[in-house]
């Protein structure tokens, strides 16, 4: 059957299963908008900036598991996409970005938008193509959406010139095959590194398991708890692993990382084998690698062999599918209960375990966590996805919505793309249509990719945007306050009238800045047809506790202040910075270079100072 | 740190140069040489790399090439025994009292000399890298006009098999490359 390229186009697209495209035309890719009006059964979602299509993909992708699909044209178009590409490399997303490309002759002449995007692109996708002929469209697109949802996931950019989508070629779906002799996407690890394994698991005595987003892309909830549960050991994810471990399973022990919570640092230090599934030691869980659990003993599990050492040394690594790893493991492992290590985990939680806010008296203040723990009572009985964006209201979110099943929280996690949640809450929307979403963003970040609101407008799709406004770029100001004698350089921010914004893209907006307004303002929005957009008024200068400074010790936490009305009754006692001898861990860190980092060495330097300023 | 060379077979497709270079420049690899070439096989070239790396820096370096999508196979050849060689054309000063000695030089490193005029010499030479460094050295005093070396190739000795898996790996998979029917068998 002969086809022109731009027929090619979506006859793949067709094949793949393909039910939504999101992208934005422009001269390069014009055959091919103009082929889709002959296939109806494609629904493509116009969106007002190209960065909106790769997160609407994003967004897609994650909440359904399935490939998300964005298209754009070349130049400015392609460009826009790389913010979005490289979010969901570093998410290991699987997103399929097709560019149009000026014509094969007109390619190295700097024609009129002209960009070598497939250059541009390289180091942020998995694999990416430069398509010149009609007759090689097929194979790219097939190639183009297994790679991108094999192995360890992630983004692949087809770049196809105009020339290609014009002329016709044979369209043989069957002979168009991948053909990839070099990709390897599974490994299996050796046998003796499962007995290895085993060994490790079966002898520790204060086992601990990082969760990571791996167990959710290999839906591997079920398995993980089984073997948590038959070895009595306890679990903690990372931010994108939040969900993959129900909030309400007594295994699960909470967040780990830089603004998780403080007893699980505390475990993490003091345990004596890691088991880290499908997650990859990112700074923002290890802190300073020099003094990262030098008790424990680790085993890595990850589809991807790069992740292997690549900042934790690991003894043992498992190279493979985590379902193959899971079930090869789990009958080599004894059943057992570690009850002295959950007696000490659970005595360093106490009472902040509770978490529970809803306890303390209405100060007349109204706080981001307050609005996210009243978001989560009011939505928790709904099938409900949260999308965050990035910053202090995305940490709220992690701590104070307790998510129970996988793919109910989408954040940018390693790339932290400020104006991801809204365009990405569109694309989870269009997975999910019977589910609600909720956006929780910042003043910050919602003002980067506002314009997506027409979008939403015009496909007549309802997401409910909480936009968690404190009059600032909160976590830089949180940084300021912390690291840089509170000077807020260039972190105030005003904004436009967000319900005015809203009335003006004919949505609905609604202003709260009451604690007692939050409950009526969430119900109104779930009763209003179409998207709300809900301007939440809370305290400019909150900050986000605990946290671990950027390269301090993971146990080396800041935590909230006493007076802090926001304190939890009766618990963390000791906020203050850490003593240096806090927890039972070898450390190799130089003072100098600990104290340089720890807000407790400034103010105890700072009164100093001023007495040498008075004289 | 250690120089560790890494043989790396690759389809012979546009860019794969660059996917292999902007890797190294990405992930902060110091490559200390960079050569290609044809193979035996018609659409596969051959990538000699020498990175300066801990043995465990190279296993990472090995991973990561295996992760590009036209990468065929690996091999570290670092530990094993195997020819490494190098190419060097030094065009060097001469006078008429020089000229003695330099060709002397020739003789002592099994050199050749290819082009010959009143005042230069254009010397050929081959061997391991560090073989030609010291040709270039001890020539220098004579006044070095030009230097150019191809990097270094390299190929294990005997006949053992190259792996075909990165670190860590069971290397028995080859069922998993399902798709493998485009006659770029890597089967050594």
């Amino acid at each position: 059957m002969k086809l022109t390229g731009a027929e090619i186009i979506w006859e793949c697209l067709q094949k793949e299963g393909v039910d939504v495209v999101f992208g934005y035309p422009g001269g390069a890719i014009l055959p091919t908008y103009d082929a889709m009006t002959k296939y109806p059964k494609i629904h493509h979602v116009l969106v007002r900036h190209e960065q909106g299509a790769t997160h609407m993909a994003d967004g897609y992708a994650r909440a359904s598991g399935k490939v998300g699909v964005a298209i754009a044209t070349s130049g400015p178009g392609a460009t826009n996409m790389v913010t979005g590409i490289a979010t969901a490399m570093m998410d290991s997303s699987p997103i399929v970005c097709i560019t149009g490309q000026v014509g094969s002759k007109a390619i190295g002449t700097d024609a009129f938008q002209e960009t070598d995007v497939t250059g541009v692109t390289l180091p942020i996708t998995k694999h990416n193509y430069l398509v010149t002929k009609p007759g090689d469209i097929a194979r790219a697109i097939r190639e183009a959406f297994y790679i991108a949802k094999s192995g360890r996931p992630g983004p692949v950019l087809v770049d196809i010139t105009k020339d290609a989508q014009q002329m016709t070629a044979e369209f043989d779906w069957e002979g168009a095959a991948p053909r990839l002799p070099g990709y390897r996407p599974s490994y299996h690890a050796p046998m003796s590194e499962y007995a290895r394994a085993a060994d490790l698991i079966n002898s520790a005595k204060r086992p601990l398991i990082l969760a990571g987003q791996g167990i959710l892309k290999s839906g591997t909830t079920a398995e993980v708890l089984a073997l948590a549960k038959k070895a009595g050991i306890p679990i903690t994810t990372t931010l994108l692993g939040l969900g993959v471990i129900p909030a309400s399973s007594p295994l699960n022990l909470g967040m780990m990382g830089m603004h998780g919570e403080a007893w699980v640092n505390q475990a993490i230090q003091q345990a004596d084998l890691l088991i880290a599934l499908g997650m990859r030691f990112d700074d923002r869980v290890t802190g300073n690698l020099k003094t990262y659990a030098l008790n424990a003993k680790k085993i890595h599990v990850d589809i991807d062999p790069t992740e292997i050492n690549k900042n934790v040394p690991v003894d043992v690594a498992l190279i493979g599918d985590l379902r193959e790893v899971l079930a090869l493991i789990e009958p080599q492992v004894k059943k057992g209960t570690h009850s002295d290590w959950w007696t000490s985990i659970n005595a360093q939680r106490g009472d902040a375990a509770v978490r529970d806010i809803q306890a303390l008296p209405d100060s007349g203040h109204l706080y981001a966590a307050h609005v996210i723990n009243d978001l989560w009572r009011l939505t928790q009985k709904r099938d409900t996805i949260v999308v965050t964006d990035v910053g202090q209201h995305q940490m709220w979110e992690a701590q104070y919505y307790r998510h129970e099943k996988p793919r109910s929280l989408i954040t940018s996690g390693g790339l932290g793309t400020m104006g991801f949640a809204l365009p990405a809450a569109i694309g989870a929307k269009f997975a999910c249509p019977d589910k609600d979403v909720w956006v929780v963003v910042g003043d910050g970040g919602f003002q980067m990719t506002s314009c997506e609101l027409a979008t939403a407008e015009q496909e007549g799709i309802k997401v409910n945007v909480a936009i968690i406004n404190n009059s600032f770029l909160g976590m830089v100001r949180q940084w300021q306050e912390f690291f840089y004698d509170k000077r807020y350089a260039a972190t105030p921010m005003t904004g436009p009238d967000f319900v005015k914004l809203a009335e003006a893209y004919r949505l609905k907006g609604l202003r709260c800045n009451q604690r007692g307004d939050v409950k009526s303002t969430v119900e109104k929005t779930l009763a209003t047809k179409g998207t709300v957009v809900i301007d939440f008024v809370v305290e400019k200068e909150d900050s986000v506790f605990p946290m671990v400074p950027a390269g301090a010790d993971l146990d080396k936490m800041i935590r909230r202040p006493k007076q802090d009305v926001m304190l939890e009754a009766g618990s963390d006692k000791d906020w203050e910075m850490p003593a240096a001898s806090a927890a039972p861990v070898k450390t190799s860190a130089t003072p100098r270079g600990r104290g340089k980092t720890l807000p407790v060495a400034k103010k105890a330097a700072r009164p100093a100072l001023r007495k040498s300023n008075r004289r | 740190m250690a120089k560790h060379t890494l043989i790396a077979y690759v389809e012979d497709v546009p860019g794969v140069l660059n996917r292999i270079s902007s890797l190294f420049r990405r992930r902060n690899f110091n490559i200390d040489s960079l050569t290609v070439g044809r193979t035996e096989q018609t659409g596969v070239s051959r990538l000699t790399v020498v990175v300066e790396a801990t043995d465990a820096g190279a296993r990472i370096v090995e991973a990561n090439l295996y992760k590009l999508v036209n990468v065929l196979r690996v091999d570290d050849l670092t530990h094993k025994s195997a020819l490494m060689r190098e190419l060097g054309l030094v065009k060097v000063k001469v006078t008429p009292q020089t000229r003695a000695q330099v060709l002397q030089l020739v003789e002592v490193f099994r050199a050749r000399v290819v082009d010959v005029d009143e005042e230069t010499l254009v010397i050929e030479v081959t061997g391991t890298p560090e073989k030609i460094g010291k040709f270039e050295l001890v020539l220098r005093p004579y006044g070095i006009v030009e230097i150019v070396r191809t990097g270094a190739v390299a190929m294990a000795r005997g006949s053992a098999l190259l792996s075909s898996a990165p670190p860590l790996v069971r290397t028995d998979t080859s069922a998993d490359h399902g798709n493998d029917d485009s006659g770029l068998s890597m089967s050594v």
